[in-house]
């Protein structure tokens, strides 16, 4: 075993770990548009839509993220649209996680229940006002610990970008490899540096939802 | 470049069996220590405690292919003997299976009141005849939905071993898809086997859920 090897490679390291964050960040908020507009879809009345919706969320949801990015890489340019690795692999990870994202939305606002939405009502509230002071905030905060830890898991999952040579953390993972020979101590750093990266976003989860979420809860 | 033909199809469902097999492998050593690490979670001893939510974080906090990735090159520097793919491979999907059962489990005995003990201990129940008999029933019922959810992310996960070289499913689709160049058609197969293993298990998971939430 031995690790020095790698400390000439801290730069890809870092361009890798970049890399995967952007990953990350552009498959998690075009996740989550995708989620809000299927959430919307599901409660609307067009009921062809809310079919298009379910089978959206079952396909995506049933089938692995790796064959979805293979899908959109290497299936795609037959259509005619060739998009290269790091977009392919941005569009199949939000999708995948669009899929899981309209499940956890919907699910927060159903928590919600109709009694609340009536007395707003007859308070004279508006549909919006209702929406945006009764509905809202505790949706949030009760869908709040399931996107964050579904983040969590799309920041693991950008490492299958790699299967397609996506320039992140893992692809950096098997350049380096195949510069030092290297196997096991190349991928223990990986695993130290993706475990390094997954436990500060909890952290800042944590932080985050301690200080948005602070009134109290119900019981 | 040959065309598709019936022995591409066979060659995909002759790949399945090694996805099954991950997952029978995967299920048989984790959910044992799933149990382990779900009732350490629940110890009375803080340092086990302590130590099992740690191996529980460690685990989800590393993507499945760097735990494979880490295996199935260090099992040879850990033990100084060269193992067989398939036992690498097992090695970290066990790993994985038990650290998030673990946690699902972990979950389903909380659930269940304190109360509930203290019942079976003012029966004269040991503390091991009221898990068995009065805890785990109550929380296998409330864990079975998420763990059935699991078991379609196990089977998902499974995919990850093509990237080892393991001739699974994924595997065979490249394979085939390779050697026919119609990626159109074989990787909609593969989805498509994928999709039929998961959904079942997918609806099954969600009417669990239904008749626990109506019965309470």
């Amino acid at each position: 075993m031995n690790f020095l090897p790698l400390w000439r490679y801290q730069n890809q390291l870092i361009d890798g770990a970049i890399v995967t964050l952007e990953l990350t960040v552009i498959a998690a908020l075009f996740g989550l548009l995708i989620g809000i507009a299927g959430a919307v879809a599901l409660k609307g009345r067009i009921k062809s839509l809310r079919w298009l919706v379910r089978g959206y969320i079952e396909l995506f949801r049933n089938t692995p993220s790796l064959i979805q990015i293979f899908i959109v890489f290497f299936v795609l340019p037959t259509f005619g649209l060739k998009l290269p690795a790091f977009e392919a692999a941005s569009v199949a990870l939000s999708l995948y996680f669009g899929a899981y994202s309209v499940e956890i939305i919907r699910s927060g606002l159903d928590s919600i229940p109709n009694s609340q939405v009536e007395a707003g009502h007859c308070l004279g509230l508006s549909g919006w006002q209702v929406f945006r002071h009764i509905v809202l905030p505790p949706a949030l905060r009760n869908a709040y610990p399931a996107v964050t830890s579904q983040f969590v898991l799309l920041l693991l999952g950008t490492s299958l970008a790699s299967q397609v040579a996506a320039d992140e953390l893992f692809h950096v993972a098997g350049f380096i490899e195949s510069r030092t020979y290297r196997s096991f101590e190349v991928y223990a750093v990986i695993c130290v540096v993706y475990f390094a990266m997954a436990m500060s976003f909890k952290a800042l989860f944590a932080l985050v939802g301690a200080a948005a979420f602070r009134w109290p809860r119900r019981r | 470049m040959r065309s598709f033909s019936l022995i591409d199809l066979v060659s995909l469902f002759a790949a399945l069996r090694w996805t099954v097999v991950l997952v029978v492998l995967a299920l048989a050593f984790g959910a044992p220590l799933a149990l382990g690490l779900a009732m350490g979670r629940i110890s009375r001893f803080a340092g086990l405690r302590w130590a099992m939510a740690g191996i529980i974080q460690v685990v989800q906090s590393v993507p499945l292919l760097g735990l494979l990735f880490f295996f199935y090159f260090g099992m040879p520097v850990f033990l100084g003997i060269h193992v067989p793919a398939l036992v690498a491979v097992t090695v970290a999907y066990t790993l994985y299976t038990a650290a998030f059962l673990g946690e699902i489990w972990r979950g389903g005995l909380e659930a269940v009141k304190l109360a509930q003990w203290e019942a079976g201990s003012c029966l004269g129940l040991s503390l091991w005849q009221q898990f068995r008999h009065i805890i785990a029933p109550q929380a296998l019922r409330l864990s079975l939905p998420p763990t059935v959810g699991f078991l379609v992310q196990l089977i998902k996960g499974t995919s990850l071993a093509s990237i080892l070289g393991f001739v699974e499913l994924a595997r065979a689709g490249q394979v085939v898809s390779a050697a026919t160049f119609q990626p159109l058609l074989t990787y909609a197969l593969v989805a498509a086997i994928y999709f039929a293993l998961c959904l079942p298990l997918t609806l099954w998971s969600r009417s669990l859920e239904a008749r626990l939430d109506g019965s309470r």
